[in-house]
Order: structure tokens, then sequence, then C-alpha cells
């Protein structure tokens, strides 16, 4: 904890905030990309500490939140077979599908696990060899090299009793389709910080010059937030657009060798649909043709069911920057964390909860 | 244990030919039978529970124990009487197991209130299949409990159920306690103004059972704060008699704790982030699974309001206990917003505390 204590030191904090309110001279849009960083906003306060000015928009970086309605209908029904014991990250068990969720599932008799990892899957399907495991393998690049290595494990070791549910999706496709969204408008972005220590920053520069827009790479305490957050009011202010880390200790150049690569074997790049967002092309990650045996979906071959469109839930609005938590007429009344419309009410990354979770809900 | 079984059989264990001080089925398992009614189930209260748990009340074997209190009453004393279930998985875990909390949970219940805990009955449902020996590891270690926070089991009863439909051990108790003429706690007395208090690090118990949980297993040194806080709030009362209100921050952790108090006196609190107390383990354990240490459970842990006049005297009285070491002022009673939490963050910021809402699941990344 000593390492982190630097970097929710108040005095450092406030030094921060006084440089961003010495800086800005106008109205600035600053969209945080992680639910993380959402979450670590909201809980320290620090959106509301800033100069009136600046506005933060939360981002698409929930992977629970994004992940459709079609795909958590498909785990639902893979987790009522009998033979099945079904493994998914706790923030997962309770996001709605077209017709209850996988807790609800796990209450009438399925076998749902909560793991914290696709390895933990990997051990029980040692541990239970006449059942069928599979692992709902959900998340942005921070959690498809665990899934890739998990894959790689099932094959080198001959495991048939594990398949995975493949819903991993990409970062950068989705801060091009809100940078060309009519909707929002985005001055900068604060990168996702841990997606970047697996990619590397060095692609962000190129992205920062196509899209015309301040990139800052950031970490998750106070002051790695508010480091980001002067250094892109710096840049806008400034007229510039570039990429640069605010994450050094976290974040290199180039990333993680390693985790790319075994990534790069098992799984190439594909269109996917995100919850709320729509399809964006090249923005998720199938196995490829070598490993499409061990995916969920060959193994359980289903018929795509009509999937239920929640109405009332404006969670794609909110994934996007379009529109604030707390302004969504459902938020704290019929939609909360006891009774959520839509995931971003689910994760402790989704933006509706944060909101909920810091006392946001009116009265 | 049916009621309090009659039967006068002497209360140590048997012994086997070769005069093993040990149970004589340490390879066994508990099955239906043991839960019939008949010899199995006697076999089972006088090997297993007698031993650990008797005294010269149980041991009378009547339908009902019978207890003296006539002269407390008649001092003024009331009776307090709690009840609370306990499930845990897994059944052992670092600092504790489900008999230790079986007793600290009913005590701590009737220790808020201002009550001297005196006597518990405990309801015990036994899953086919558990091993004896560590049925009668479990209820030793209550027994040592029990005896070590003062209170006598008094009455007890068993029930076994079918393999897959119990989690191993589930234990009821009801707690039965004395609260001494003089002492009214309550949501009433609190006051703007007054000061809050926490008797120690928070969220230890909680982390220290996931830490161990099936397939969410982590290593860390951490460990329950499973404590009985009959000694600790005495001294506190004693030190401290216009103590105001007290609660354990079990399930919900602080977080709930806190609300229920708000709410119950219809006042506002304001904790201060940079004061909680959290050990850097719990701490750290809980941003790798996404929890907050503000909702997670605590077992050994109480929640003081004081007037603020006696926050030092109040401090200085936990201190001085083992169990209150790490004892802090952590907030405030305020007239604004009542029913309300709030939190000054560390950074300068502000945030409400809600009440949790249902059990925290662990974060994806």
């Amino acid at each position: 904890m000593s390492l982190v204590a630097p970097f929710r030191d108040e005095g450092t904090a406030r030094r921060l905030l006084a440089e961003i309110a010495r800086t800005v001279t106008r109205p600035w849009r600053i969209m945080e990309v992680c639910g993380g960083q959402t979450h670590a906003l909201v809980r320290s306060g620090i959106d509301r500490l800033l100069p009136p000015g600046i506005e933060m928009l939360h981002g698409p970086g929930c992977p629970v939140c994004v992940t459709p309605v079609e795909t958590i209908d498909r785990a639902l029904a893979i987790a009522r077979r009998r033979e099945v014991t079904f493994c998914s990250f706790g923030d997962m068990l309770r996001v709605p599908g077209t017709d209850g969720d996988l807790l609800g599932v796990k209450a009438r008799g399925g076998d749902v696990r909560m793991v914290a990892s696709p390895l933990d899957a990997l051990d029980l399907a040692a541990r239970l060899p006449d059942r069928e495991v599979v692992f709902f393998a959900i998340g942005f690049e921070t959690t498809a090299p665990a899934t890739a290595i998990a894959a790689r494990l099932t094959r080198s070791r001959g495991v048939r009793n594990l398949s995975f549910l493949v819903a991993h999706v990409l970062v950068p496709p989705a801060l091009q389709a809100i940078v060309r969204s009519a909707g929002t408008r985005v001055d900068a972005f604060l990168a996702a910080g841990h997606v970047c220590s697996v990619t590397g920053w060095h692609r962000y520069r190129d992205l920062a010059t196509r899209f015309g827009v301040p990139i800052v790479i950031a970490g998750f305490e106070p002051v790695d937030l508010l480091e980001a957050i002067r250094r892109a009011v710096v840049q806008l202010e400034a007229g510039r657009h570039e990429a640069e880390n605010a994450y050094p200790r976290a974040v290199s150049e180039t990333g993680n060798a390693l985790a790319q690569e075994a990534i790069a074997e098992v799984f190439e790049p594909c269109d996917r649909e995100w919850r709320g967002i729509g399809t964006i092309p090249a923005s998720g990650w199938r196995f490829t043709a070598a490993y499409r045996d061990i995916d969920a979906v060959t193994r359980f071959p289903a018929p795509a069911l009509p999937s239920a469109r929640l109405t009332v839930c404006r969670s794609g609005e909110v994934l996007v920057g379009a529109l604030r938590p707390d302004a969504c007429p459902a938020f704290g009344r019929e939609c909360t964390p006891r009774t959520p419309l839509g995931a971003t009410m689910v994760s402790g990354e989704g933006a509706c909860a944060a909101y909920w979770h810091a006392g946001r809900a009116r009265p | 244990m049916s009621g309090t079984a009659r039967h006068d059989a002497d209360a140590s264990p048997r012994t086997d030919a070769g005069g093993c001080p040990l149970p004589h089925h340490d390879r066994e398992v508990v099955t239906l039978a043991h839960g019939g009614g008949g010899a199995l189930t006697r076999d089972l209260i006088e090997t297993v529970f007698l031993p650990a748990l008797g005294n010269p009340v149980l041991l009378r074997r009547e339908d009902a124990g019978i207890v003296e209190i006539a002269s407390e009453v008649a001092r003024g004393g009331r009776l307090a009487v709690s009840t609370d279930c306990h499930v845990v998985q897994p059944l052992v875990f670092p600092g504790g197991s489900i008999g230790e909390l079986a007793v600290h949970g009913t005590v701590n219940d009737l220790v808020m209130v201002g009550a001297a805990p005196r006597f518990l009955t405990a309801g015990f449902v036994i899953e086919e299949g558990l091993p004896i020996t560590m049925l009668s590891g479990l209820v030793a270690r209550m027994g040592a409990a029990a005896r070590a926070a003062g209170v006598a089991v008094v009455a007890g009863d068993t029930k076994v159920v079918e393999r897959g439909r119990g989690d191993g051990l589930a234990i009821v108790t009801t707690g039965i306690g004395i609260v001494p003429g003089g002492i009214a706690l309550g949501a009433a007395g609190v006051r703007a103004g007054d000061a809050v208090i926490v008797s120690g690090t928070l969220g230890d118990h909680g982390m220290a059972v996931m830490s161990v949980r099936e397939s969410l297993g982590f290593e860390a040194d951490l460990v329950s704060d499973s404590a009985p806080l009959h000694e600790l709030v005495a001294a506190l009362l004693a030190a401290c008699p216009a103590t105001r209100m007290l609660r354990d921050p079990t399930r919900g952790g602080l977080a709930a704790a806190l609300n229920e108090i708000a709410t119950a006196a219809r006042v506002g609190i304001e904790i201060d982030e940079a004061a909680l107390p959290v050990r850097p383990v719990v701490a750290a354990a809980c941003e790798m699974l996404g929890l907050d240490p503000l909702t997670v459970a605590n077992e050994g842990k109480v929640v003081a309001v004081v007037p603020a006049e006696s926050a030092a005297d109040a401090l200085a009285t936990l201190r001085a206990h083992p169990l209150g070491r790490a004892a802090v002022r952590i907030g405030r009673v305020v007239p604004d917003h009542p029913g309300v939490v709030s939190l000054a963050t560390r950074v300068g910021g502000g945030r409400i505390v809600p009440l949790p809402i249902g059990a925290d699941l662990p974060r994806i990344c």
C-alpha cells in the first residue's frame, strides 16, 4: 500500500486541481475510457472538485456492460444444461439477459460458479472430469491474455471437458466509434492504463492524430487521474492532440510481449456487437480456426433466439458518454443495483452503479 | 440433544479398548441415522456435544434448561434475547470457524444492547456425510468460545439432513443476557455532535473467509477478527456511562451499521476516509477483488456513538483492551442530512455511503 499512498495524497491532489484550474480557459469534455477510472473518480469525488468548465464523460470501458444480450442469453442457455459447470467472473452473474441472469440459473439448480481467472476453470475441469466446464470469457485486452493462456493449456494438456464462450472486446475500435458518432462530442480521452499495459501505448499515437483529440494514458488512483486530466487540459488549451503516457509505472511503449504473443496465437479480430452501441467492425476477438473446437458456441450449438431489447434502459447512451447516469429518468427509481434495468447498473465498473454507490441517487 | 436428552451417562468421551481418549468413530461420518433420535443420536450427544458443551444445567438433561436469574432481576436487570443463524463456507477459516462464530455472533448482539451474556441455546443442522471428527472439532471450538465469553449452553438440538441438502453444518444460537438496571443504550440517545468510534480494523473477517473460499482462494495473511466483545464493551460502558448507542458491523460492514444508526436515530453521520482503519493486506485484497472494505463483514468490532466530550476517555478505554488496540474516532453525528452517511474522501472530495444492497460480487479486473 505504501506503493499506492503517494497517488492518494491529498496535498498532491490539491496542487494538481489548482494547476488544472489555472490552465483551463474554456469548457472541455474529457472521457475516461475505463469503468475502473469512472469508479475511482466518483468514489473520490474528483469529478466534482474539477473546475466547472471541465466535464468528465464516462466511457464504454466496462466489459460486463457492453456484452450484448444475445451473448448473455447464450450463456444462460448453456449454464442451464445439466452436464455443464458454468464459470464466470463475479460481476457477470447478475447482468440481466432476456430471461433472468446467471444467479437465477444457479438458484434454479444450474451449476454456476464464480471464478477469478480462466485458470480456475481449467483446474475445475481437471477436478470434475465428468462435467462439461464452460468459461465465460469476457473483458478487454486486460483479461484476454489469461483466456488465451488457458486455451493454450487446454490444448497442450489435452483437456477435453473445457470450452470457452468468448466475448472479448478491444478498446481502440470503440474509441473510434465514439469519435465518429454524432451524439457525443469528446475533446480528449483518458485511455485505460491497464489495457495499455498489455498492448503498449505506441498505437495510440496514430489514433490521436487520426481522431484529432489528445489521448492521455491514465492510471486509476486519484493523483493518476488528476495528472492525466491536467495533461489533457494542457494539450487542449495549446491546440495539440497527441498521445502521452501519464501512467509510466505500469505502461510501456510496446507493452507485454508474452501476453500479445498468446493473444495472437489464439485469437483473431472479428466484428462484435456492443450492448447499447451496436456492431463495431473488428472490435472483438474470436478463436482462430485451430482453437474453434474449444469454443462453447461450437460445442453447444443453439439457434439464435430472439432477444428482448430493453426499452426503458438507456445504458447505450451512458456507455458512449451521451447521457450522464443521473440524468437518466430511470436512475435511482426503477433502476437500482437491486433491480438493474441494464448492465451499467450491475457491474462495479458500470457508470450507473458507480453513481449509485457514491450516493448520487436522488432521494 | 433433543431438548436436553434424558440420560445420565458420564459426560466425558468414551474410551476405546486401547484407552484412546479420542472419540471411537474418528473415521466415521454423520449419517441420517444419527438424527433418528435413537441410540446413535444419544451416542453423538454423549461423545461429541456433552464433552464440549456440558455444564450443570445441560447435564441435567431435562426437556428445557432451567436457569437462575432472580438476583439480577431483583437488582433491576432486564432480559435481553437475541438469535442468530450461522452458515459459513468453508466451515474453518483463518482465525476461526463456524463454532466460534456461532458463539461470538450471538454474544456480540447481546453485548450491543448493553447486556451481560449469560446463556445460549444451540441448534445444529448437520449434513449427512460430515466427518464426525470434524463435527467434534467444531463443537469443541464452540465450547471453548462459550467458556471464554462466559456463557453456558443450556439447551440444544440436532437434526441431520440428507447429503446435498445442507452445507456441512449450520448452527443456530439464541442468547440470553441481562441488561443491568440503569443501562439504556439506543438510537433515542444519539445527538448531533456526538463522536463515532470504531474499535479496530475493518473487513478482516469477510476477507479472511473469502481468501479461502473455493475457486476464489488467494494467498494472503488474512485472519478473521471473530471475538467476543463482552469485556471490551463492559469496560467502555464503565468508563463512559453516557455512551449513546452500539452496533456490531457484521454483514454489510461499517456501511450497513452506520446507515442503521443514522436511520434509527434520524441523524446524519459524517466519516473521514483517511481515519478509517483498514489493514494494508485487507485493503489490497479488497482492491484486487473490487470490494469496498466499508461493506465487508467484521465479527469482533463495535461501532460506538459517544458524547464528543467522552470520546477521549472512550478511546483510551478501548485501546487499553487487546480487542480495542486500534480503536479510532472515524467521524461525527451531524444535524444535516438525517438518515444519510457521508464520507469525506482523502483527496478532499465527498460522497455518500449507501446501505449495501446484497452481497458484493468480486469484479472482473
